[in-house]
């Protein structure tokens, strides 16, 4: 039973189809796995009734060949989307207890394909972080550790509990969302795919808002192909979604020819930054070396404004935030501390549930946006924003894709970093220029540092460019041949 | 920019976040070391740029003024603290 664990998702949904395994075993093998792993905290809460309940009615589809991409499929859904009937957190206190009674777009959409939800996996609260230490139900740890060492090491952040289970064999695949690299810089931690495709492509209906103008769901998977199958199950246009791309959803596995001949890759010099350990600058340049061998022509190309990426996202995400998280106001959900009247109670409340980092960015957000700072911050910001993404339209004239480091450092201590908010931030450095951009990103598991310690290569593309980005990134897995495994890991 | 303590409890007041007065002089710190971080926007010109207000090129959809959803109160209030009869129950506001 335990071998069913190492299957990918792809071959997991081969042998299904085939009727060599069934749903319910393999079901049953990952609630296993995730009991043996519970010391990780993936997971905020797990549903094994509803997912053996899903495995059975699985295997009767496949019975009845009425198979969905996803059929059979145990995923873990991160707790930042709306599930009906499953309590729905986004890591916050202050939505202890809430559960929905209605179900997010992209959690419907992948329900739909037939995928079977293990439960709700562990985050930064509202999706602030990079850590994952700035949940509300507890850090989370990495299964990987450096050789030698048992001090643990953050899963990064925020989809952390999702990078962790898939990364210990305690979901096949799992839900992430990414606002300035949650996607792509747990993955990168893990020795993960994590995708974030093109702003608007999976439908943000359902999902707890964190900057409107940045979140976008996202599959993170142990394959490139695994991605391909699980994005082409959370995409589609919703009308429920204002900002939904209503276009078809490509067939994003059939983009997995294996073939980059001719084209171009661009490589942004401005992504060589100070301190950059000399690891990632070498796997960087073995990157270019596999893209190269494969066919591609690479191209050295300019992105100047990108050291205004980060500073600008700590203005605009902020700023979205405290407006998104004004409706936790004791009133219609959650948490509620009782005050002598209104304005005290909603005080109390939010003063009671909102940890540490999110009453930062809340306070930060308002400033930005009160009387008297608007145009200083906010609107500079936002205009910074259209020269960003200038940046890249310019870009495309001369190349298809861009490479560049997933991150500046391998995963760190539990105990680092957390004292110094900006410290933190940088670890967003090379994803949310894409994120601002509305671009799709990949982090592909490239290699180890010198303690054995995943990094990843992150692919970006124009938007709705996410058949190129999967086609190189399926190249650049080929060629890397990641095999590292974590030190804990269900079997 | 400097935050001082009394800015940071009027931004709080504003965001409806109780914060105690001993928490305010480290909290301004806080602020004031990401303020003047992102305070290096200042470098870039941006004299006649439009401000970016959507990730992507899109034209917000218009759609037909007509009710397609609700009618299901005990659902919208099932998550409520405190309801009564259909109703969220607040602190008295008016006198």
């Amino acid at each position: 039973m335990s071998d069913m664990l190492t299957l990918s998702l792809a071959e997991a949904r081969d042998k299904l189809r085939a009727k060599e395994i069934t749903a319910v075993e393999l079901t049953d093998a990952y609630l296993s796995a995730m009991e043996q792993t519970r010391d990780l905290n993936c997971y905020i809460t797990e549903t094994p009734e509803r997912a053996r309940a899903m495995a059975k009615a699985s295997d009767e589809r496949i019975a009845a060949g009425k198979a969905g991409a996803m059929e059979g499929l145990p995923i873990g859904m991160k707790d930042l989307f709306c599930t009906e009937g499953v309590q729905s957190t986004a890591g916050s206190h202050i939505l202890e207890g809430f559960t929905p009674t209605y179900e997010s777009t992209v959690s419907q959409n992948l329900w739909d394909a037939g995928a079977v939800m293990l439960g709700k996996t562990n985050l930064d609260e509202f999706a602030m972080g990079s850590s994952n230490l700035t949940s509300y139900y507890g850090g989370v740890k990495n299964p990987y550790t450096k050789q030698g060492s048992n001090q643990s090491l953050v899963p990064g952040g925020s989809s952390g509990g999702s990078a962790a289970a898939v990364a210990a064999h305690a979901a096949i695949a799992a839900t992430g969302t990414d606002t300035g690299g949650s996607i792509r810089q747990p993955a990168a931690f893990a020795g993960l795919v994590g995708f974030k495709p093109t702003y608007g492509r999976c439908s943000r209906w359902g999902i707890v808002a964190f900057a409107s103008s940045l979140d976008q769901a996202g599959p993170m998977t142990r394959t490139v192909r695994d991605s391909a199958i699980m994005l082409g199950a959370m995409a589609g246009f919703d009308k429920k979604d204002s900002t939904s791309l209503d276009m078809p959803v490509p067939d994003f596995e059939a983009a997995l020819t294996g073939d980059i001949r001719g084209m171009k890759i661009g490589i942004p010099k401005e992504y060589r930054v100070d301190n950059m350990p000399g690891e990632i600058e070498a796997l960087w340049k073995q990157g270019i070396e596999w893209m190269k061998d494969a066919g591609a022509e690479v191209v050295d190309v300019t992105l100047p404004h990108t050291k205004y990426a980060l500073p600008t996202y700590y203005i605009v995400a902020p700023a979205e935030a405290s407006s998104n998280l004004a409706r936790y106001d004791g009133v219609r959900y959650g948490l509620r501390v009782e005050g002598k009247d209104l304005n005290e109670m909603y005080e109390n409340t939010r003063a009671a549930g909102f940890g540490a980092e999110v009453r930062r960015r809340v306070l930060i957000g308002t400033y930005v946006l009160s009387a008297g700072y608007y145009d200083a911050y906010y609107l500079k910001a936002q205009k910074v924003r259209t020269k960003i993404a200038q940046d890249f339209k310019n870009a495309w004239g001369q190349c298809d894709l861009l490479l560049t480091p997933t991150t500046p450092s391998a995963a760190f201590a539990m105990d680092e970093k957390i004292d110094d908010p900006v410290a933190m931030y940088l670890n967003d450095v090379f994803t949310v220029p894409a994120s601002l951009a509305g671009l799709p990103g990949i982090s592909v598991p490239a290699g180890v540092d010198k303690d054995g310690l995943p990094l990843g290569l992150q692919l970006i593309g124009p938007a709705m460019g996410e058949e190129a980005v999967l086609r190189a990134a399926g190249v650049l897995e080929q060629a890397a041949g990641f095999s590292a495994k974590p030190a804990l890991m269900a079997a | 920019m400097a935050l001082d303590k009394q800015t940071v409890a009027k931004v709080a007041h504003l965001a409806r976040i109780r914060v105690e007065e001993d928490e305010l002089e480290t909290l301004a710190g806080e602020l004031n070391s990401i303020i003047g971080w992102v305070e290096q926007l200042g470098e870039v010109d941006t004299d006649g740029v439009e401000p970016m207000t959507s990730a992507v090129d899109l034209k917000l959809r218009l759609r037909e003024d007509e009710i397609t959803d609700g009618d299901y109160p005990d659902r919208v209030l099932k998550n409520g603290p405190s309801t009564e009869m259909q109703f969220y129950v607040v602190p008295k506001v008016v006198e």
